[in-house]
């Protein structure tokens, strides 16, 4: 089985995008879906009733959704295998700009919107940096001065990864994405998967649901408005 | 392109919606030629200059095949919008970031690394042929009208792109000089495909493409034979046009043209 992990801020495109690769896709491959939202999210009903494929969708809740991602993939990953499935899309959230769902033995994709300003791109370093390919939907509104500018600062934050503009509702230039979904290699072994990028450190108190504000309130590792550097305060 | 130049464009057939293949044998596009597409909403207009745009290969909705010099063109073309010889302007298509139109321009002349500082003035220059709402550099992009905003880019496409190849969906609106854009559009060389519901730029055109239910119906080479109306319609617009100015002015149109005493 193929696992295929994309990541990409909130309405960035990524069931666009989702839905054009079932669209081409599904004739050839059994493929599974799965959705990870905070609190709502309808893309499984969505693409079940659509292209009649397995889906699922779990709620982070008050945990990060990428984190939440990570605790499930290896059981959505028994799920699907279990289904005889040979694509698993895992949908991710994308509001952690820090945390990177991305892992090893899978195919990372970042989906972008160049709606959303050319230096959108330099906001999203981890997200984008470890991802293997990069989508950038909705180039049918922006001028052409902006899709040149947008591609560069793409390159900016990671020179490597593979760019692919697209007007995600008519399914335009997606076709760099099938080649390379057709010409990735399957899992090799489940249990030795793990994420590409070191997760952050990120771990406090607030995480945990403590509502005050200021780092007095809290432990882990906090931050001081005048502190350049972390700070670590045991409980 | 500098290093690879482009004679023709070959547009294969492919299949309309219900299936059935198309009947034209191929469609080729060279430099000057002007081609415009008419047909029913939702028959495909929009879908056909796609195909062009991305350098259709049989993997888009319609099946069509578009080829350069007679060959499928290299990835780096279809891929890099900097090298893309072509340029598709839509109604929809905007500046949204928030710049005045001198840096607008600036930032594409930069991210093309042109080094001749004229361009932008010269941009400005001929948008200004383009629409009757005069454009300055000083201007914000955000704030600039639909008319002003496509001419910008259509003499953009033009000076600073240098795109050999120029789509036009459906670009026309009150604000454009249409004949002036079509006129430095011929006087460039450019290959123009444009979707059009406007009677003067359809027959504008040296071909003229009839579209229904997702297939190439048509295409007309009207070879002159529409000279004769096309000065009538071109008569007849620009009285509408100009009516259309004195109402925009407020004016109340009376008979013998001149304001109600
Ligand atoms: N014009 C245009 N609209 C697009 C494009 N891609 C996506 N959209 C629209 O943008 C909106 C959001 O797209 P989605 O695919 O739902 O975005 P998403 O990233 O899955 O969103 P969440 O899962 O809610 O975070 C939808 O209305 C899409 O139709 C594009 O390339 N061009
Ligand atoms: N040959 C085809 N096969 C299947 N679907 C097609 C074909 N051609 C067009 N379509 C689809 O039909 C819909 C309408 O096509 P399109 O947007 O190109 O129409 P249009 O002529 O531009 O309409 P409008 O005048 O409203 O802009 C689109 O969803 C498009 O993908
Ligand atoms: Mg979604
Ligand atoms: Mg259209
Ligand atoms: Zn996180
Ligand atoms: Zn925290």
């Amino acid at each position: 089985m193929k696992l295929l992990i994309f990541a990409g801020p909130p309405s960035a495109g990524k069931t666009a995008v989702v839905r054009q690769i079932l669209r081409q896709l599904a004739g050839e491959s059994f493929i599974a879906f799965l959705k990870i939202d905070v609190v709502r999210a309808f893309e499984d009903e969505e693409l079940k009733k659509e292209f009649e494929i397995p889906t699922r969708k779990v709620y982070s809740g008050d945990v990060c959704p990428d984190h939440t991602g990570i605790l499930v993939l290896r059981d959505a990953i028994a799920w699907a295998e279990d289904l005889g499935a040979g694509i698993l899309i895992v949908e991710s959230a994308g509001l952690c700009l820090r945390c990177t769902p991305y892992t090893t033995q899978s195919l990372g994709i970042v989906v972008l919107s160049a709606v959303g300003g050319t230096n959108s791109p330099l906001k999203m370093t981890p997200m984008i940096a470890l991802a293997d390919i990069a989508v950038v939907t909705k180039v049918d509104l922006i001028s052409q001065a902006e899709k040149e500018v947008f591609r560069e600062r793409v390159r900016e934050v990671a020179p490597r990864v593979d760019i692919i503009e697209t007007n995600a509702v008519h399914g335009t230039g997606l076709r760099y994405l099938l080649k390379a979904i057709r010409n990735m290699p399957e899992i090799l072994c489940a249990d030795d998967i793990v994420l590409k990028g070191m997760p952050p450190l990120a771990v406090c108190t607030i995480c945990a649901g403590k509502k005050e504000i200021g780092w007095q309130h809290h432990f882990g590792i906090l931050k001081t408005l005048d502190g350049a550097d972390d700070l670590y305060r045991g409980e | 392109m500098e290093h690879f130049a482009i004679t023709t464009i070959t547009i294969l057939p492919g299949r309309a919606k219900d299936g059935r293949s198309e009947s034209f044998k191929e469609i080729a596009l060279r430099a000057g030629d002007m081609i415009s597409i008419v047909g029913p909403t939702g028959s495909g207009k929009t879908a056909f200059i796609n195909d062009i745009e991305v350098f259709a290969s049989g993997d888009t909705v319609t099946g069509r095949t578009v080829l350069v010099n007679g060959e499928v063109p290299p990835d780096e073309m279809v891929r890099d919008p900097a090298k893309k010889p072509i340029a598709l302007i839509t109604q929809n298509t905007k500046c949204l970031a928030d710049l005045t139109v001198l840096e607008f321009l600036e930032m594409h002349v930069k991210a093309r690394r042109i080094a001749d500082n004229s361009r932008m003035a010269e941009t400005i220059r001929l948008a200004n042929e383009f629409t009757g709402e005069k454009i300055a550099g000083t201007m914000r992009m955000t704030s600039l009208s639909g008319g002003q905003t496509r001419s910008l880019l259509i003499a953009d496409a033009i000076t600073v792109s240098s795109a050999p190849i120029i789509l036009l969906d459906e670009v026309e609106s009150g604000g454009i000089f249409k004949e002036n854009v079509i006129s430095s559009l011929k006087k460039n060389n450019k290959a123009v495909i444009f979707v059009t519901h406007d009677p003067v730029l359809a027959l504008l055109s040296d071909r003229r493409i009839v579209m229904r239910n997702g297939a190439v119906e048509k295409i007309l080479e009207p070879n002159g034979c529409e000279t004769k109306i096309l000065g009538q319609i071109s008569g007849m617009d620009r009285v509408l046009s100009d009516m259309r100015e004195r109402i925009r002015a407020g004016e109340l149109l009376t008979d013998n043209g001149g304001p109600v005493p």
